[in-house]
């Protein structure tokens, strides 16, 4: 079997060996073994590429393709670069990280893990998609299994959460298939077999109203997912109600495929239309930035506070990609890597906080660095790396992006620029001002509450995702290196 | 005609023989053989299913009255297959509640009488055949509507059904003779070539529509529907829903494919705004259903809607995406009816609210409904995601992306109300008011397997899909 399914078969075989398990400790461990193995096999397929992408200079390496419906023309078609194995390690580290912190969960833990699991599937296979059949199977198969894991074990206004949630991502995906259709129907433009491969549909002519005609479908489709304004509204419940491993998973990986659909699919397939739409929906990026920060300064809760700041720090994503260059596009990829491990660190601690505190709301806590020292520290540093602080990945990110989105000198792109490089300070007051209240401070709890300090399992998931931030802050230039190789022939599409 | 001829019609007369003799088996049996015959009955069926599979020649009998070939073959045995699930999900219901009025087989051959009017209209070659097809489809059904004597719903079910149908019966063979009078055949082959767009031709073809609309459940002719499903035994309503409703499509399929294409440019006109209504009317009354009944009518309406897609693509491609979705169709509503059955049987209880928490108590019930609910709304990696994304794929391919557009819309709604089920399964708590744990019996357990494993290959195994496109693709060649 070629390196690239056993990231789809990996998990599958987890969770065919979860249904035997009885409890939560066989069902933790047997989980932990799959993802262990995963994780051991994404970081191999880093080496793999990199000795691959050596002596092979074709967009897609470790490519596979099998027949599947043959009158369609669907295949399963799989291969990467570097973007998608960038990916691939992200969701594998924050997988890895959050069957940790869930190491406790008490009701259904088989069923917990199952579904957990069963999303990450659908995220693996969407990582290697080469063919948008493919791709939106596992699309939809990554956002179902959301709302049992979020009604189910979720706190708070969970069964609306979750419905709402999943009801905004299945619309979107509704106008993703529309736009699909719109793609396939037209790939036989040139005179060629009407086909889903992506590479195959880049080398057609698609016609200059179709594209405008579904891009905005396509974007749109994928952007939900990315929590593009208007369309952010299920991201804030929703993590306000998932379970800790959930907010994780979700903040740190199903979001990004909202910006590499975008990256891959909409932009590189329908350029004339991306640059068609190009100032609207950068407009809308815009004011995602700029709302998610000032939503972030309002609220009172942990998680809301952290999900409004995904909404505006994904919008840098999506603002990025819309920049259209390379510089620009390198910072959006890091950005996507940087967020998915700061947010999943934010929503673990988050989550660990609440066990013991049993409250989230900021004015309520306070002083926790004096009891709980080591949760302390880690929320310290990663509320700084989440401001673009130098030395972690969030700096390498944005500045990346801001320097690209500059290097366009017309008034328009400078105004949308000055706006979200604003953000930072927005950012840097929701950050400071939560980490001041909680953190320092008074200690003013009853002495009889039992408040244990970090378990292994919690350091361990913490320390994992807390190691590629400071990895990337520290020597960015293996991974822009790789990230440039990769994305300009998906640049030149649209220059 | 010589006697291997009549070989052709091995459905046919198959059935007739069982029916026979399930009669003369029920004359002779005592009472205490009544619940043995049942299972007998189920077997004989099922080795009946099995011999279908066997290939058989092309050709029509009786001066092209009656025609069969591969696709009307495939599509016989599928319907032989949903009637042996259903079967096997009813046996419980039967053995608990009629045999106790000294009667057991009577059901069951009512329930093939129907089943063998279905293999008529669908192997029909003109229009008396299908009309003798039509009648013998619905007469039995009528009876089994209004099976439960005693029950007032189901008495009042089985005469609402009857006046409906009498009624669309007459409405479609008034069609049928301003159709005539247009083209003055009645034979399929001949009727193409001759038909024409005028006044007297729409005029028919619009009754036609009418006709078999009621049968399929469209908008506007549904209303007999949920009030016929909530009074019928859930056997029937199962066999409406899915059978009868399966066969509808393939005679309209048939039909309008072959008869009636140069009437082309007319019918998917009216297709086009019966598909946004029924589509709509279905899932919006779907939302607020509280009887599981009621709630799988309105479903089943909705889902009407989305077969209808298909027929905007009058090729090879709609003509299979059709019948694939009827397949995988079958399957999944088979598994849903089949847990409501199994709940009915055991506790009497068809409520939603009833179901508050039911994954705690019964796990495996509960999950079988899961994948048959997630089916319909076309959720992957389950089959009603490739049925449905093939039927968009065959409007789309016709340029109907404002079509394709509402039916996403209206798929993302639907997966609303189906979520509510999931949600009362799952999310709920179980209570002291919650259905207790219990062990459905093993033919229950093997109705519900084979649907469920329906639910989970048909999509995935795409063979499936390319012998469907062979198989049709020589049909439109007729």
């Amino acid at each position: 079997m070629d390196i690239l399914t056993l990231f789809v078969v990996v998990p599958v075989l987890t969770v065919f060996a979860l249904i035997f398990t009885k409890d939560l400790k066989q069902s933790r461990v047997v989980a932990l073994i799959g993802m262990a193995v995963q994780l051991a096999m994404s970081i191999n397929l880093v080496f793999a590429y990199l000795k691959e992408r050596a002596v092979n200079d074709s967009i897609m390496v470790f490519t596979k393709d099998v027949m599947w419906f043959e009158k369609f023309n669907i295949h399963y078609s799989i291969g990467v670069d570097s973007i998608s194995v960038l990916m691939i390690v992200l969701t594998s580290i924050i997988v890895f990280a959050g069957i940790f912190i869930s190491w406790k969960i008490n009701d259904l833990p088989k069923e917990f893990f199952i579904s957990l699991i069963v999303l990450s599937t659908g995220v693996f296979g969407f990582f290697i998609s080469v063919d948008l059949f493919t791709m939106f199977v596992f699309y939809e198969i990554a956002v179902i299994p959301m709302y049992l894991l979020i009604g189910i074990w979720g706190s708070g206004p969970k069964e609306d959460s979750a419905m709402k949630l999943t009801l905004m991502l299945m619309g979107a995906s509704a106008l993703l298939s529309v736009g699909i259709f719109g793609i396939y129907y037209n790939s036989g433009a040139d005179g060629g077999p009407l086909t889903f491969n992506l590479l195959e549909i880049a080398q057609v002519n698609i016609p200059l109203e179709a594209q405008k005609l579904f891009f905005p479908l396509v974007f749109v489709g994928f952007a939900v997912l990315g929590a593009l304004f208007p369309f952010h509204t299920w991201s804030p419940s929703g993590h306000a109600s998932a379970p800790t491993a959930v907010s994780m998973l979700h903040a740190g990986v199903l979001m990004k495929l909202g910006g590499y659909g975008v990256f891959r699919v909409a932009m590189y397939l329908l350029p004339e239309g991306a640059l068609h739409w190009n100032d609207f929906f950068l407009v809308l990026a815009t004011i995602g930035v700029v709302y998610g920060g000032m939503g972030a300064i309002m609220q009172k809760d942990l998680k809301y506070i952290n999900a409004y700041a995904s909404v505006s720090h994904l919008g840098l994503v999506l603002f990025a990609l819309l920049m259209i260059n390379k510089v620009s596009w390198t910072g959006a990829i890091i950005q996507s890597l940087s967020h998915g491990l700061l947010t999943a660190l934010f929503f673990a601690l988050i989550g660990m906080v609440y066990g013991r505190t049993h409250t989230r709301d900021i004015a309520k806590l306070g002083g926790l660095m004096k009891i709980l020292p080591f949760i302390g520290a880690v929320y310290v540093i990663t509320g700084l790396a989440y401001l673009g602080l130098p030395g972690f990945s969030g700096f390498v990110a944005e500045m990346n992006i801001f320097v690209g989105a500059f290097q366009h000198d017309d008034t328009f792109r400078r105004i949308l620029t000055v706006f979200v490089v604003s953000s930072i300070v927005v950012t840097a007051v929701y950050i400071l001002r939560m980490i001041g209240k909680i953190m320092m401070g008074p200690l003013d709890y009853p002495k009889g509450v039992e408040m244990p300090t970090a378990a292994w399992y919690e350091k361990v998931g913490l320390v994992i995702l807390m190691i590629p931030v400071v990895l990337i802050g520290v020597m960015p230039f293996g991974i822009t290196e790789m990230i440039k190789e990769s994305i300009q022939p998906f640049l030149e599409r649209l220059l | 005609m010589d006697w291997n001829s009549l070989l052709l019609m091995r459905y046919e007369l198959g059935l007739l023989a069982l029916i026979l003799l399930l009669v003369i088996f029920e004359i002779f049996s005592g009472k205490k053989q009544k619940g043995s015959l049942i299972n007998f009955s189920i077997l004989l069926f099922a080795i009946f299913t099995a011999i279908g599979f066997i290939p058989l020649e092309e050709g029509s009998i009786f001066g092209g009255m009656f025609r069969t070939n591969d696709m009307l073959h495939f599509f016989k045995g599928t319907l032989n297959v949903g009637v042996l699930i259903l079967l096997l999900q009813s046996a419980d219901w039967l053995k608990d509640k009629v045999v106790d009025q000294n009667k057991s087989t009577e059901f069951i051959v009512l329930l093939f009488s129907s089943l063998l009017g279905m293999y008529f209209m669908i192997s029909a070659g003109d229009f008396l055949m299908f009309y003798i097809g039509l009648e013998l489809a619905t007469l039995p059904v009528a009876a089994l509507v209004a099976y439960e004597t005693l029950k007032r719903d189901s008495a009042e079910a089985g005469v609402k059904y009857i006046l409906s149908s009498a009624l669309a019966s007459g409405t479609a063979i008034f069609g049928i003779s301003l159709l005539y009078a247009t083209t003055g055949t009645i034979y399929f082959d001949a009727f193409a070539d001759v038909i024409s767009i005028s006044n007297l031709s729409i005029l028919g073809l619009v009754f036609f529509i009418s006709g078999l609309g009621f049968k399929i459940s469209l908008v506007p002719f549904h209303f007999w529907t949920a009030d016929v499903y909530e009074g019928a035994p859930i056997p029937v309503a199962s066999y409406l829903s899915v059978i009868s409703k399966g066969a509808a499509v393939i005679i309209l399929l048939i039909i309008m494919f072959t008869v009636m294409r140069p009437l082309m440019p007319v019918w998917n006109k009216i297709f086009y705004m019966v598909i946004i209504a029924t589509m709509a009317i279905g899932n919006l009354f779907a939302l607020r259903q509280k009887n599981m009944k009621r709630f799988l009518a309105f479903s089943s309406i909705a889902q009407a809607g989305f077969i209808l897609l298909g027929f905007m693509s009058v090729d090879t491609l709609g003509v299979t995406t059709i019948i694939y979705f009827v397949a995988i169709y079958i399957f999944s509503n088979l598994g849903a009816f089949g847990v409501v059955q199994s709940i009915s049987n055991a506790t009497g209880r068809e409520s939603m609210d009833d179901y508050k928490g039911l994954y705690r108590t019964n796990p495996k019930l509960s999950l079988i409904m899961m994948l048959a609910l997630f089916s319909l709304a076309g959720i992957p990696p389950l089959a009603g995601f490739f049925g449905k994304f093939f039927l968009y794929a065959a409007a789309a391919s016709k340029g109907y992306y404002f079509l394709v557009f509402i039916g996403v819309v209206m798929a993302t709604i639907s997966l609303y109300y189906y979520l509510l089920v999931v949600k009362k399964m799952f999310l709920a708590k179980n209570d002291e008011t919650s259905i207790p744990y219990f062990e459905s019996r093993p033919l229950m357990k093997i109705g519900l397997i084979i649907a469920s494993i329906g639910i989970l290959v048909v999509g995935l195994y795409s063979p499936l899909y390319d012998y469907i496109y062979n198989i049709s693709s020589s049909f439109l060649n007729l």
